[in-house]
C-alpha cells in the first residue's frame, strides 16, 4: 500500500519536514518571513514527485557508472549521474552514491529560484545542500560517528567559500560500505559531489583481506543492493594502532587525489578515534566532551550529519 | 522467489527485503515473512508538556534535548513495538516501573487485528444515504451506513467480513481506508444511492463538495425546549426557522407551560404538533438550512382577531447565524426593527450552542485472541483482570473504552493517539498498538512471563526510540496504580 509523501512543519514551528519511502528531508530557510514562506512552499510542491522521478529509472541508476552509459532523464537522475561522472571507469561506483546529495541539491535550487532566502539548507539524513546569501554564513557541527552523533568539532562555512554540500559516509551509516571507516565527512561544491566523494573516500579506508573485517555479498542482505556481490562492511572487530594508520592513510590519499581534482575541498575521515583531515577545514571551534558553547550547538544541532 | 524475501509495496522503490532486513528507508522490515512497520519506539514522555499536539522528534533528527527522564515518567507504548507471532511467544516488551512505591509493569505489544473496524461519525443533517446501503472506497464495498445519531450520521467500516471475506482488492482497499482514518487522513467515500462525503478525523466533512461548518443547535422544535424561558418577556412571539421542524414559541409546549398567550400567527407548511411545522421551505444554504431569504415569506397574515399591535416577533435560524426583529403596526403587518439588546444574548447563545462540525473516527478492535498468549500463559486471566479493572488496557498510551461482556473488545478514539500509531500486514489486517498495565504482582498471579519483565531504564537506553509529550487531555496511563482514572 503507498504511503502518500508527508510534508508537515517541525514543531519548533521553523523547520520544514518532508519525508516519502527512504527520503526524510529537514528543511530550513531563513530571512524575511514571505520569502521563507515561499521557499517551504516551492518545496513543498516539488517533493511529492521526487520518488516516483526517481523510482522511474532506477534500474539504469543502479548500474555502475561507465563513461560510455547512457544519461539519465530526471532531473535529480541527472545530478546523480554527473556527480559520478569523474569516477565512471576508474573505480567501482553507481549513481546511487550520490542520491541523497541530489535531492537536497534539487529541493534547495527550487527554494532558491522560487524565493531569496538570506540562507538555507536542506538535509537529507545527513547529506546537506547550503546555500548563503553574500555575506551570510553556517556554523556546521560535524560527527565522528553518524550512529552515535556527539560534535567533535564545528566548522564555518561562509558565502566566500565554493562549499555549498556537505556528506558523511561510513559502514555505520544507513548505506552498505566497502570500507570500514567509521565515518568520512566531505565538503565540497555540491551536495551530490560530496556524496558521491563521502562514498569513494569511505570505500578507500579499507584494510582488505583483514580477518577482524566482517564482510558479506550485499546481495546477501538487500537483493536490490546496487553494490551486488561486493562484500559490504558487517562489523570491524580488534586493530592495531598501525592497521588504524594504514587505513586511514589508504583513504586519505584518494582523498588528496580527489582534492587535488578540485572534486572536494575538504575531508575529515574517522576510525576508531583516530581522525584524518584533507584539505583545510574551516574550524569554527573544537566540542569536547560535556565542554564548551552549548548554545551554539543547540542552535545547530540541525545540521548535524546523522 | 528464491527465499522467504518480500517485496514491500509502501513506496514506489518496492524494495525486496529479506527476513530480519528492513527496506531502504528502516521503517518496513520482514517479520518471520509479515511485513511490519518498524518505526521507532514510542515513549510517552510526561516531563515534557507541549502545548500542542503530540509531535514525534525524528529518529535521525537526532534533535531530542538529551533529557533521559527516568521512572514513572515515561511510558513505553506500543507503537512500533512489532509483535512476537505466534503469540505464544512472550510480548516484544514486558516493562516494569514503579509507580508511588508500585512495582507496576506494561506489557507492550502490537497486535494484528482481523476483527476491527472504525465507527465513524459525521457531524451532519444532510442525508448521506438509506440506512444499511453499502459505503464504498475506491468502488469496493468497505463499510454501511447504520443507525443515525442527533445530529450526526453514522458509518460502520472495515470488519472481517470486508477485509478478509470478499475479494483481494476488496480487502486490500477496506484495510487502507481504515488505516488512513485511523492515522488522520482524509478519505473519500461513496455511499449507494447517497452522496459523497469527504472524511477525516477531527475535520469537518465534506459531502458532495460541500463544507459542513456547523451543527445547528437543535431542529426548531428543540431550540425553542432550550430557550423558551429566556424569552419569555422579553418578546410575543418567536419562530426557529428550520429545514427540519420550524418551531413556534406560543404553539409550542414549552411556551404553553410558560403561559404564553396565543399571538395569531399562522405559518405556512405542515403542521406536526403543536407549534412544530415540517416543510416550511425547500432545503438550501440560507436560513436554518432552507432556501428562505426572507424570513417573512414562510408568514401569513396574523389573525386579526388574536394579533395585536406593537406585538414583538423575533424570527431566528437554528445556527444563531440568520435573525431578524419585527413589531407589528396598526394594520398588524410586520416591521422590521433593530434586535432589541434584551434579545440579542439569546441569538449569540444559540450561536454559541452550535459545535463546529466535525468527523470522529472511534477504532473498534478486538483484543480477546491469541494475542493475549503473548501476555500470560492462561489468557482467560488477561480477561478477567480486565474486566476487573485490575489491568488497565491503553493504545499508544490512550486509554480505551472496553465494551462490557466477553472478550477484550475495545474503542479508541484516534485522534488522541500518537500521530500514524496504526500500521498494517498484507493479510489484510490493521496493526494496532496495545498496553496491558497492572501491578507486578497481579502480573505474576496471572501467570505472565515473569522472566522477561525488563526495567524501564533499559529501555530508555535503547536509540531506537522515539519520544513524544504526553497529551494533556488524555490521562497519564500509569496515574493510578489500582483503579483507572475516569475519563474526562
Amino acid at each position: 500500500m503507498r504511503e502518500r509523501p508527508q510534508i508537515r512543519l517541525l514543531p519548533d514551528g521553523r523547520r520544514l519536514h518532508m519525508h516519502d519511502g527512504p527520503i526524510d528531508l529537514i528543511v530550513e530557510a531563513f530571512g524575511a518571513v514571505c520569502e521563507i514562506r515561499a521557499a517551504y512552499n516551492a518545496a513543498a510542491v516539488r517533493f511529492p514527485t521526487v520518488l516516483e522521478e526517481l523510482c522511474s529509472e532506477l534500474c539504469l541508476l543502479r548500474q555502475p557508472a561507465r563513461p560510455d552509459a547512457p544519461f539519465p532523464e530526471g532531473r535529480i537522475a541527472k545530478r546523480m549521474a554527473a556527480a559520478v561522472a569523474p569516477y565512471a571507469g576508474r573505480t567501482f561506483i553507481t549513481a546511487m552514491a550520490a542520491v541523497a546529495g541530489a535531492v537536497a541539491e534539487e529541493i534547495l535550487e527550487t527554494m532558491t529560484s522560487a524565493a531569496d532566502p538570506s540562507r538555507a539548507y536542506v538535509n537529507d539524513g545527513g547529506d546537506i545542500a547550503l546555500h548563503f546569501a553574500p555575506g551570510e554564513h553556517f556554523v556546521v557541527g560535524m560527527v565522528e560517528r553518524p550512529d552515535r552523533p556527539s560534535l567533535f568539532v564545528t566548522a564555518m562555512l561562509d558565502s566566500r567559500q565554493p562549499v555549498r554540500g556537505i556528506a558523511t559516509s561510513g559502514w555505520r551509516g544507513r548505506s552498505f560500505s566497502l570500507g570500514i571507516a567509521d565515518a568520512v565527512t566531505v565538503l565540497a561544491d555540491r551536495a551530490a559531489m560530496a556524496d558521491a566523494a563521502a562514498t569513494i573516500i569511505a570505500n578507500a579506508v579499507d584494510l582488505p583481506g583483514h580477518p577482524s573485517v566482517m564482510r558479506v555479498p550485499a546481495y546477501s542482505l538487500d537483493p536490490d543492493s546496487d553494490l551486488g556481490d561486493r562484500p559490504v562492511t558487517q562489523d570491524v572487530g580488534q586493530l592495531s594502532p598501525s592497521e588504524i594508520a594504514a587505513a586511514l592513510d589508504a583513504g586519505a590519499a584518494v582523498a588528496r587525489s580527489l582534492l587535488s581534482d578540485a572534486l572536494i575541498r575538504s575531508a575529515a575521515l574517522h576510525l576508531r578515534g583516530e581522525t584524518r583531515v584533507a584539505g583545510a577545514v574551516p574550524i569554527a571551534g573544537i566540542v569536547s566532551c560535556g565542554a564548551s558553547n552549548h548554545e551554539e550547538m543547540r542552535s545547530n544541532r540541525s545540521l548535524v550529519h546523522a | 522467489m528464491p527465499d522467504d524475501a518480500i517485496r514491500c509495496d509502501a513506496c514506489p522503490v518496492l524494495c525486496y527485503i529479506k527476513p530480519g532486513r528492513t527496506g531502504a528507508c528502516d521503517r518496513y522490515g520482514n517479520h518471520d515473512g509479515q511485513l511490519v512497520r518498524l518505526d521507532p519506539h514510542v515513549v510517552l514522555d510526561r516531563a515534557v508538556s507541549r502545548g500542542d499536539s503530540i509531535v514525534p522528534f525524528l529518529d535521525r533528527d537526532r534533535d531530542w534535548d538529551g533529557n533521559i527522564v527516568s521512572g514513572p515518567e515515561n511510558f513505553v507504548t506500543a507503537i512500533g513495538a512489532g509483535t512476537t507471532y505466534p503469540d505464544y511467544k512472550p510480548a516484544p516488551f514486558i516493562i516494569s516501573s514503579a509507580v508511588q512505591g508500585v512495582d507496576m509493569v506494561t506489557v507492550v505489544t502490537e497486535g494484528i487485528f482481523s476483527y476491527c473496524g472504525v465507527k465513524l461519525k459525521i457531524d451532519t443533517d444532510r442525508h448521506l444515504g438509506p440506512e444499511t446501503n453499502l459505503v464504498r472506497a475506491q468502488g469496493e464495498p468497505i463499510g454501511h451506513v447504520t443507525t443515525s445519531e442527533y445530529g450526526s450520521q453514522m458509518l460502520s467500516l472495515g470488519g472481517v467480513r470486508h477485509l478478509t471475506g470478499g475479494s483481494r482488492r476488496e480487502g486490500t482497499v477496506t484495510c487502507e481506508t481504515l488505516l488512513n482514518l485511523c492515522n488522520g487522513k482524509a478519505v473519500e467515500l461513496g455511499i449507494d444511492e447517497g452522496a459523497t462525503v469527504l472524511v477525516q478525523a477531527g475535520k469537518p466533512p465534506v459531502v458532495d463538495g460541500v463544507q459542513e461548518e456547523r451543527m445547528r443547535v437543535g431542529c426548531g422544535s428543540a431550540t425553542i425546549g432550550m430557550f423558551a424561558k429566556q424569552w419569555f418577556g422579553k418578546v410575543d412571539e418567536v419562530v426557529v426557522v428550520d429545514d427540519h421542524i420550524t418551531g413556534v414559541l406560543s404553539e409550542h409546549q414549552a411556551g404553553k407551560l410558560l403561559g404564553i398567550p396565543e399571538t395569531g400567527i399562522k405559518i405556512k407548511g405542515h403542521r406536526s404538533t403543536p407549534g412544530r411545522y415540517f416543510r416550511v421551505a425547500e432545503p438550501g444554504t440560507a436560513w436554518g438550512g432552507t432556501n428562505i431569504e426572507a424570513p417573512l415569506s414562510i408568514l401569513q397574515d396574523f389573525n386579526p382577531k388574536i394579533a395585536w399591535p406593537r406585538l414583538r416577533l423575533l424570527m431566528v435560524s437554528t445556527t444563531g447565524e440568520h435573525h431578524a426583529y419585527f413589531e407589528l403596526d396598526e394594520d398588524l403587518q410586520p416591521v422590521e426593527k433593530d434586535l432589541p439588546s434584551s434579545l440579542s444574548e439569546s441569538v449569540t447563545r444559540i450561536k454559541e450552542n452550535c459545535e463546529p462540525a466535525l468527523c470522529t473516527v472511534l477504532f473498534m478492535g478486538g483484543a480477546g485472541g491469541s494475542l493475549r498468549a503473548g501476555v500470560t500463559e492462561n489468557p482467560v486471566r488477561l480477561t478477567h483482570a480486565v474486566r476487573d479493572a485490575l489491568t488497565r488496557v491503553t493504545c499508544g498510551g490512550t486509554p480505551v473504552y472496553v465494551w462490557p461482556g466477553g472478550g477484550i473488545t475495545f474503542m479508541v478514539d484516534v485522534s488522541r493517539m500518537p500521530e500514524n500509531g496504526f500500521g498494517y500486514v498484507p493479510t489484510p489486517a490493521l496493526v494496532a498498538p496495545i498496553e496491558f498495565t497492572l501491578k507486578l504482582s497481579d502480573y505474576a498471579a496471572l501467570g505472565g512471563y515473569m522472566d522477561h519483565v525488563r526495567s524501564l531504564d533499559s529501555m530508555m537506553s535503547d536509540e531506537r526510540r522515539r519520544h513524544l509529550s504526553a497529551r494533556e487531555n488524555n490521562p497519564w496511563p500509569l496515574s493510578s496504580p489500582t483503579r483507572p482514572r475516569p475519563e474526562r
